[in-house]
């Protein structure tokens, strides 16, 4: 059984100029100890995905529809009290900004121990141990006197391993990673990914990882989920994805990857660009999402919105003419 | 730390001295000659020109200064040119009045206004925010005294609950000691609430949007955590700093709040002593509430190294 199975998700804001629909119709799932990596460009719907798992989006002016079933039990259906069990320790969430993510007037320790004693009910002095074994753990050097530091004492990459201890402290069965690497150094983006893969595999732990750095998702994720204007185009399995991308967002955002050494293979090109502009998600959408921006939209396309179909063991896409486009790329 | 604290007494100096001669000179320049005052209706010329002599007021204005700061730097006021009391005697016999008051109201204000500016904050937009904001602003624009009238009327007068004025020294018990602080220290406190009230509210509002509010929530915290530690903590510099500020309020406040509830304190001293052109009185009480203000101001100094990790000096 999944771990966790969203179904038709619906996040849509109340602004002053209508209604922003985030997220619109989304389903996917997530099995234990799984990596799936949802990626997509800026306003994707990415995040507010991730947010509404945890149910972190202020109602009002935000609202969640749809379900979201975590260990068979529907997380949209639970109390408040119901659900800050659940946050922190079934499921717990890493942040893009580890500079800010922090408090900067409580210790790094009391932050970490925070969590333990809400969900473990341990005392101060065995979650001031444990928060030790923590640290020790994301690979902090002199553990003992950091706990006693506050978060101004410690550099980005450093504050998001004590983002990633605390995340795990309680042992959680989910772990969203809300672009976890984005605000850091080249360098330090390595080691927290090398971290975040062995935690993975000592903790068990499923993996949502959202991202738009597919050299990430190709390195720590198992599945992917690609969302376009809050909806989900294309799902598939890492190595089919990158090998045979079906839509063409998909095709369109591998294109516009970098590849290290091309010029001198001499098969270095232009990157490629997606031209034109997310649309606009107050107003409703005929036909295709993507059908403003995409080279190969029709007529078809432009008053058909395509479902997600099947176009390979497990890899389903939203597109009419998916199959041509693997053809094309 | 603590030669943090060391420098930070020692920065007061040139501030103390400053004041020092500003209030010397404030009521050398005033207009009255308190050897006139004295001398009464029925003396001479001779007599007034004795007086100022024996007064060392014919003297020049810095020989006058120096000596007046010297005896203050020994512990000597003066003495009261009406009552031939030392100052220093007089201050004493009203400061416990004083003292009371404004320890209660401010902790009155402290215990009312920073849980509303905080619920405000919390349910910013909905109609509690709304009233508490609309109380901000009626307690902010009603002066003191109405206030004070308002509250004996009702609560004195009519219900009959608390005395309508007057001051039990706190020897008597605290509870007679406090009935009648009550009326005075709402009276006082009310501008001081509603501005520290909004401060706490405007204060909050922004660190509420801080991705580490984001991280606690995602940690499961409550409400009542997230807004008392989390959130309260990374406010108080900013709700501590206009506490400190609010004191020179509260100085100024006590000295209407005392005549209004006829509390025998330094704010009827005050009045009594530039009614009488008593030069040593006024002079002795301004530069208390002077040095108090200045000791307040580094008291805040220290508190924000507590509440503030980031801030070293």
């Amino acid at each position: 059984m999944a771990l966790l199975e969203v179904e038709n998700l619906q996040t849509h804001f109340r602004t002053p100029s209508g209604i922003n629909r985030a997220v619109e119709g989304v389903s996917f799932h997530v099995n234990e100890g799984e990596t799936l990596a949802i990626v997509g460009e800026s306003g994707c719907g990415k995040s507010v995905t991730s947010m509404s798992l945890m149910r972190l989006i202020p109602e009002p002016p935000g609202r969640i529809a749809g379900s979201i079933r975590f260990a068979g039990k529907d997380l949209l259906q639970m109390s408040d009290r119901e659900m800050r069990a659940i946050r922190g320790n079934d499921i717990s969430m890493i942040f893009q900004e580890p500079m800010t993510s922090l408090n900067p007037v409580l210790t790094v320790g009391r932050q970490i121990r925070e969590t333990l004693m809400i969900h473990q009910g341990l005392d101060k002095q065995a979650a001031e141990a444990h928060a030790i074994e923590m640290l020790i753990l994301v690979g902090i050097p002199e553990p003992k006197r950091r706990v006693r530091e506050y978060p101004h004492q410690l550099s980005g990459g450093m504050r998001q391993r004590v983002m990633i201890a605390i995340a795990l402290a309680c042992n959680p069965k989910l772990l969203i990673a809300d672009e976890p690497t984005t605000a850091l150094d080249v360098t330090i983006q390595a080691q927290i990914l090398k971290l975040m893969l062995d935690l993975k595999h000592r903790v068990g732990a499923a993996i949502i990882l959202i991202t738009h750095d597919l050299g990430v998702v190709a390195e720590i994720a198992e599945r992917v989920m690609v969302m376009y204007a809050g909806r989900k185009v294309e799902e598939a399995p890492v190595a089919e994805l990158f090998r045979s991308p079906r839509h063409p967002y998909t095709q369109g955002l591998l294109g516009a990857v970098p590849r290290l050494g091309s010029s001198l293979t001499g098969t270095a090109r232009r990157l490629a660009e997606i031209p034109g502009q997310v649309p606009d998600l107050r107003k409703p959408i005929v036909g295709c999402v993507f059908a403003g921006r995409c080279a190969l939209a029709t007529d078809l396309c432009r008053q058909y919105a395509p479902g997600l179909e099947e176009k390979g063991p497990r890899h389903v896409a939203a597109c009419h003419y998916a199959a041509k486009g693997a053809v094309a790329a | 730390m603590l030669s943090y604290i060391l420098r930070r007494i020692a920065s007061t100096l040139p501030v103390m001295a400053i004041v020092a001669l500003f209030v010397f000179s404030l009521l050398y320049i005033a207009p009255g000659d308190p050897a006139v005052v004295i001398a009464g209706d029925q003396a001479s010329p001779e007599d007034v020109e004795r007086i100022r002599q024996s007064l060392g007021l014919d003297r020049p204005f810095l020989i006058q200064f120096g000596s007046w700061v010297w005896r203050i730097l020994h512990g000597d006021l003066g003495t009261s040119i009406f009552t031939n009391l030392p100052v220093s005697t007089m201050i004493g016999q009203r400061l416990g009045p004083t003292l009371s008051l404004m320890m209660v109201t401010l902790l009155l204000t402290i215990v009312v206004a920073v849980p509303l500016g905080v619920l405000a904050a919390w349910k910013a937009g909905s109609l509690i925010d709304r009233a508490i904001m609309a109380f901000a602003v009626f307690g902010f624009s009603l002066p003191v005294f109405v206030v004070g009238y308002v509250l004996a009327y009702v609560f004195a007068l009519e219900l009959e609950w608390l005395p309508v004025q007057g001051y039990t020294p706190r020897a008597q018990g605290v509870w007679p000691w406090l009935q009648n602080l009550i009326l005075p220290a709402i009276a006082l406190g009310c501008v001081y609430i509603a501005l520290i009230a909004r401060i706490t509210r405007a204060t909050m509002l922004e660190v509420l949007q801080q991705d580490y509010i984001r991280t606690a929530r995602a940690k499961g915290l409550g409400q009542g955590g997230i807004l008392f530690v989390h959130a309260l903590k990374n406010a108080a510099v900013p709700i501590v700093t206009v506490i400190g500020i609010g004191i020179a309020l509260l100085i100024g406040g006590a000295v209407v709040t005392e005549s209004v509830f006829a509390i025998p304190g330094l704010g009827r001293l005050t009045i009594d002593a530039i009614l009488r052109r008593d030069y040593p009185v006024i002079q002795g009480i301004v530069l208390l509430f002077s040095f108090v203000y200045v000791l307040v101001n580094l008291m805040i100094d220290v508190i924000y190294t507590l509440v503030d990790p980031r801030i070293r000096y």
